[in-house]
């Protein structure tokens, strides 16, 4: 069963979709302890990382994901629930969780041609091989809608890149815990196997 | 590096294709989800949902339909088509769309684009606007006016200033349709979108006139496009979503491949 975290970002039932798609249980739950007890856990996002953080704080979520991170259990992030697992995220000059050490930067494009957000297809290229992104070929391309970037501040933790103005970090990752800026949840076949893979994951990045 | 989108769009009555869909094999297909689906697997990268259903009280079976899609098509679609409030766009949202498109309602009342940017975020809510040449005036410098009521009702705005009017209100993403070259097959209004382009920071989506490949190539390059909306072309079985993207990418373009 994977729990995904209610902590009223968009794309909740989105993700739920694609998993019920796959045959894969899961249930969506706001609450701390049912997510302390989970073992496997979705952490998904859409909007900004400041109000994302919020909640989490009030609801629990916080401390209930870094004891499952401290744990084991296999966690994804995606999008803004791969933001704020940095230190800190430019929005809204917001601290966040630092399960992985850096930080979360504002794209600032010098080309006007590159529109923010960066929105639409952009091909992911691995640079570190991973069990959840085995499934991957040179030149996929994944779905982005983001205005901030991660940067992690080890190289260890970056696993694929992608291309807009500046090469950024599209994956990151640290021991059980992974995490994609791009939608897998609305990437086609590239990002739904990346859900059905982590269902079968067990934590081990490689 | 981004690549250029290949959208289609489909009009939907009471739940069912507003022109059913012609696939090569020649089978007839009036059901929105199953050619939806068929297009998702082609490797189409985005739709859009157009609901032209007339009366109100059968608007909720749009709803089925929106679920239904995204049940089984994980690449974004948006849903637009008689939604007027914050709260219509919510209810399409929670059914599974991944971006609301507001038209005519958001010329009537443009405070709608501010109050769905701020409740679900830019990157959910595309304008959409209806675009007919005119002479140039001091009303419309560009020639190009908003129309609404599929082109019937002119509305004394300029096209330009409405772009740039619905990136400021909080729009994410703009639908460029040119009245005059829709239906034509003739090719898009190539001046128009890349007048809009050059007037917004948004991305820009062109619609209305495409009826060959090299016409979604030319609003690609020349007319500064980032998508093409496609509709009768791949409705009527003439070409295919991979026969399309087959022939932009063999052009050098940075196009997806399913």
């Amino acid at each position: 069963m994977i729990t995904i975290i209610d902590y009223k970002a968009g794309n909740l039932t989105s993700v739920q979709r694609a998993l019920t798609h796959l045959g894969l249980p899961s249930r969506i739950t706001p609450d701390a302890d049912e997510v302390r007890r989970s073992e496997r856990i979705i952490f998904p996002g859409v909007g900004h990382a400041g109000a994302a953080m919020a909640v989490l704080k009030e609801r629990g979520l916080d401390g209930a994901l870094k004891e499952a991170f401290a744990r084991g259990t296999p966690i994804l992030g995606i999008c803004v629930g791969c933001q704020i697992l940095l230190d800190h995220s430019e929005e809204a000059d917001t601290p966040c969780l630092g399960l992985i050490p850096g930080r979360c930067r504002r794209f600032a494009p010098s080309d006007r041609s590159l529109k923010i957000p960066h929105m639409g297809w952009n091909p992911v290229e691995v640079r570190r091989p991973h069990p959840l992104l085995s499934g991957l070929k040179p030149g996929d391309a994944v779905y982005f809608v983001h205005s901030y970037y991660t940067v992690p501040d080890a190289e260890e933790h970056a696993f694929a890149e992608t291309e807009y103005g500046i090469r950024f970090a599209s994956a990151i990752g640290r021991a059980n815990l992974f995490a994609t800026q791009f939608h897998l949840e609305k990437s086609a076949g590239a990002g739904l196997g990346v859900l059905e893979r982590f269902a079968h994951w067990d934590g081990s990045p490689c | 590096m981004l690549m250029k989108r290949v959208i289609s769009c489909l009009d939907v009555r009471d739940g069912k294709l507003a022109k059913s869909v012609k696939f090569l094999d020649t089978r007839d297909i009036g059901d929105p989800v199953l050619t939806a689906k068929s297009y998702y697997e082609q490797g189409l990268d985005e739709l859009v949902f157009y609901d032209i259903t007339a009366s109100s009280d059968r608007r909720a079976i749009m709803l089925d339909v929106v679920s239904a899609v995204a049940a089984q098509v994980f690449i974004p679609f948006s849903v637009g088509g008689g939604l007027a409030t914050v709260e219509d766009a919510h209810r399409v949202l929670l059914a599974g769309a991944e971006k609301v498109n507001f038209n005519s309602q958001a010329v009537k009342n443009p405070a709608v684009l501010t109050e769905a940017s701020r409740a679900f975020g830019a990157q959910c809510v595309v304008l959409s606007m209806d675009v007919k040449r005119v002479p140039k005036t001091a009303v419309i410098p560009s020639g190009f006016e908003i129309v609404i009521h599929g082109g019937r009702t002119p509305m004394g705005l300029d096209a330009l200033d409405w772009a740039r009017r619905g990136e400021e209100l909080g729009a994410g993403e703009l639908v460029v349709n040119s009245i005059d070259a829709d239906g034509t097959k003739a090719g898009y209004d190539l001046e128009l979108t890349r007048l809009v382009a050059e007037s917004v920071s948004l991305p820009v989506i062109a619609s209305g006139g495409g009826g060959k490949p090299e016409h979604l190539y030319d609003v690609l390059t020349q007319g500064k496009a980032d998508a093409a909306l496609v509709a009768s072309m791949l409705h009527f079985g003439e070409y295919t979503v991979k026969g399309l993207k087959d022939y932009l990418a063999g052009r050098g373009l940075a196009i997806r491949r399913g």
